[in-house]
């Protein structure tokens, strides 16, 4: 989920990495307020993938020239699926909508999706509509739209036209964007709640013109970071990162929305990938920019956007309510950024060689420590992997006699 | 000093049971919850505020200096006050502690120090903040014991409209959840905010701002509520306790006219027989100049 907010108007943009039969696609969210057409949006997965990768967790290398890995992440979207795609609604349907107290505010077709604005008066009667349209609600989910329904939240509601699709071209859903002017910062993920097995994970960008994003009704915590760790993690980093994710979120109670990256985009240093210009952050919904100028967009310019990168993964039990959030006037910047320190391997045997490789050993230690501390892993088997043969030598300091007989 | 066993020692001043807990909960943040701020900042903020409460002593010709209601402001604000800027928070614990030397009406302060300087400049529109869900479990309940135990241990006299107010705001939260078809988790999950106690029973709670009759404390706990609830429900902003507060504060002479009673004094306790005895203070100075900082009888603010 991407939000763009300045004062009241927020820009979302929902990716969803859907791999199912287009024709089972379909997602129910609830919307602040009624959307016209020009408020709806069919975004670039591009854009989307270059934020990911500018903002994503990632291993800083010293003493080496390799990218860093890009933490590989899996977005969850509300989704529920319908059993059968409904045909367009002709005035019958319109009527019996009518009866069930929902009521069909807008009807539009968007790039490759069918979508329509619902209002409803009770949640009874919208359940009893999505299912006779095709759409499974689960257990628990009449709750749910009841209470967004008492909250006046509209209900937008996405099915994949395969016409258009085919037509377009496409052969994945492109993200969905929708621009509205709402008091409410937040994002709704309760129904996201009602069928799933365990916890779901959810990635929230926010781009703002002020500062870093936190959730007022939950702690938000930085993650863990700039800690040294074992060289090997490299050909890991993503199973790193997710044990070391699911201890934070442990140590939190599982209550927590975790901030992965915070920064003002003009610039970052280092940069897993270049910073967005203006015509992607633009296509992102960032409405503040202006157009461009003759010369283009200048990369070292202000760009007033600051980005914010929350990671959460959240159940019903812990996170009983929808994420509320606010815009603080905080331009500190954090990165979740994890260190590789690969060791000179060249031969020497000069004392400052001893001296060096003594530290080496030392600092394997702290490492090894480190990520048993950070992901619960166990140190044995972590110095295994670390390989070397150092696991053999005990890691004790060495002694003060040692350097005078050596030689 | 050795007690006389023939007299009842005085009990300790209450404040230092209230900074004791502030202190506590600071350490706590800093140390396990990582607060946006770093003990250099916390030592700014209270060594501004100490400094501010000395100057105005001078200034003002009071018969002593007493750190400890700044000491309580400033550990307040360390709780509640975010900001990137040394300045800005230099300035947040000087218009803190002033204000209950400046803005006054008929000698009574009319903003709780704390509230004045959070609401001042975040109306200014600078670059401070305040994080209203930075607290954890731990800290929430630990706090709430402790604040609940100071309630008992300090008899307090003005303790209503603490009660008044967390009943009020729980009763608004069930309602609104009960209106929505929430699950009674949410309100509860509403009501577990470190801010929310740091709110009642330090800042709203303070004796020298309240109004002066019962019925006037009441009413005026449900009005801080009720437009808290507007905020936070109608307009969709954070914090709106602190701008409620902040607002109501300025109807206080208007209630206490409606509603009258008598004035708070922190030396009546010596003129009621059925009270015993609990400052220990220069009575005299109080009719002279109106008690700024004088030990307070009750879960009060600085």
């Amino acid at each position: 989920m991407i939000l763009v907010r300045d004062g009241d108007r927020t820009v979302l943009t929902m990716s969803n990495d859907y791999s199912g039969e287009p024709t089972e696609f379909a997602m129910v969210v609830p919307v602040p307020t009624l959307l016209e057409k020009g408020q709806i949006h069919v975004g670039d997965r591009a854009v989307l993938d270059h934020l990911d990768a500018y903002s994503a967790p990632r291993l800083v290398e010293y003493f080496d020239e390799d990218p860093c890995r890009i933490y590989a992440e899996e977005r969850n979207m509300q989704k529920m699926a319908p059993q059968a795609i409904g045909s367009m609604m002709d005035r019958a349907d319109v009527a019996r909508a009518k009866s069930l107290g929902v009521t069909i505010e807008a009807r539009y077709t968007v790039g490759e999706y069918d979508i329509l604005i619902l209002s409803a008066k009770q949640s009874g009667g919208l359940e009893t509509w999505l299912v006779e349209n095709g759409y499974t609600i689960p257990r628990g989910a009449t709750r749910v739209l009841g209470s967004y329904i008492r909250q006046g939240m509209k209900f937008f509601v996405a099915k994949v036209n395969l016409g258009e699709q085919k037509r377009l071209g496409f052969s994945y859903l492109r993200p969905l964007q929708m621009a509205y002017e709402s008091p409410k910062f937040m994002l709704p993920i309760r129904l996201g709640m009602v069928n799933a097995d365990g916890p779901q994970e959810l990635f929230v960008y926010a781009i703002t013109k002020n500062g870093r994003v936190e959730t007022t009704n939950y702690r938000t915590v930085r993650l863990p970071e700039g800690m040294d760790i074992p060289e090997y993690v490299k050909d890991q980093f993503p199973r790193f990162y997710r044990a070391m994710f699911t201890r934070q979120v442990e140590s939190e109670n599982r209550e927590a929305v975790f901030l992965e990256y915070a920064w003002n985009m003009s610039w970052c240093d280092p940069c897993a990938a270049d910073p967005l210009n203006a015509d992607e952050l633009r296509s992102l919904g960032v409405f503040w920019l202006g157009s461009p100028g003759p010369q283009g967009w200048n990369p070292g310019g202000p760009q007033n956007t600051f980005i914010t990168r929350l990671h959460v993964r959240y159940d019903a039990a812990h996170f009983p309510e929808d994420l509320v959030f606010q815009e603080t006037t905080d331009q500190s910047n954090f990165q979740a950024r994890y260190v590789l320190r690969h060791p000179w391997k060249g031969d020497g045997t000069c004392d400052a060689v001893r001296e060096y490789r003594r530290t080496v050993r030392e600092r394997r230690v702290k490492e090894a420590e480190t990520l048993a501390s950070l992901t619960g892993w166990d140190l044995a088997s972590i110095r295994r992997r670390m390989g070397g043969g150092w696991s053999d030598e005990p890691d004790k300091p060495s002694s003060w006699w040692e350097p005078m007989w050596k030689n | 000093m050795r007690a006389d066993s023939s007299r009842p020692r005085p009990p300790l001043d209450p404040r230092l049971y209230q900074i004791a807990v502030l202190s506590g909960l600071l350490i706590y943040g800093l140390g396990w919850l990582h607060f946006d701020i770093t003990p250099d900042r916390a030592a700014l903020l209270l060594s501004f505020a100490l400094l501010t409460q000395y100057a105005c002593t001078k200034l003002w010709r009071l018969p002593k200096f007493d750190p400890k209601s700044a000491l309580i402001s400033g550990l307040s604000l360390c709780l509640l006050l975010r900001t990137n800027f040394v300045v800005l928070a230099i300035l947040a614990a000087v218009i803190t502690i002033s204000s209950k030397f400046v803005v006054r009406y008929q000698e009574k302060h009319i903003f709780n120090p704390t509230n004045f300087g959070l609401v001042f400049l975040l109306f200014l529109g600078v670059p401070v903040w305040v994080s209203p869900g930075q607290w954890g479990n731990v800290a929430y309940f630990g706090f709430l014991m402790a604040c609940l135990g100071g309630l008992v241990v300090n008899r307090a006299a003005r303790s209503d409209v603490t009660y008044a107010f967390l009943i009020s705001f729980a009763l608004l939260q069930f309602g609104r959840a009960f209106w929505v078809l929430q699950r009674w988790a949410v309100p509860l999950h509403r009501l577990e905010s470190g801010a929310l106690l740091l709110f009642a029973f330090f800042m709203i709670s303070d004796p020298k701002t309240t109004p002066n009759s019962r019925a006037g404390r009441i009413l005026f706990a449900c009005l801080v509520t009720a437009f808290a609830g507007f905020i936070q429900f109608g307009l969709y902003r954070t914090n709106g306790i602190l701008w409620s507060l902040a607002l109501w504060s300025m109807a206080v002479p208007l209630i206490d006219r409606l509603l009258p009673g008598p004035k708070y004094e922190w030396n009546r306790a010596r003129s009621n027989p059925n009270q015993k005895a609990r400052v220990p203070d220069e009575a005299p100075s109080s009719l002279r100049q109106p008690a700024l900082d004088r030990p307070a009888l009750g879960p009060t603010g600085p």
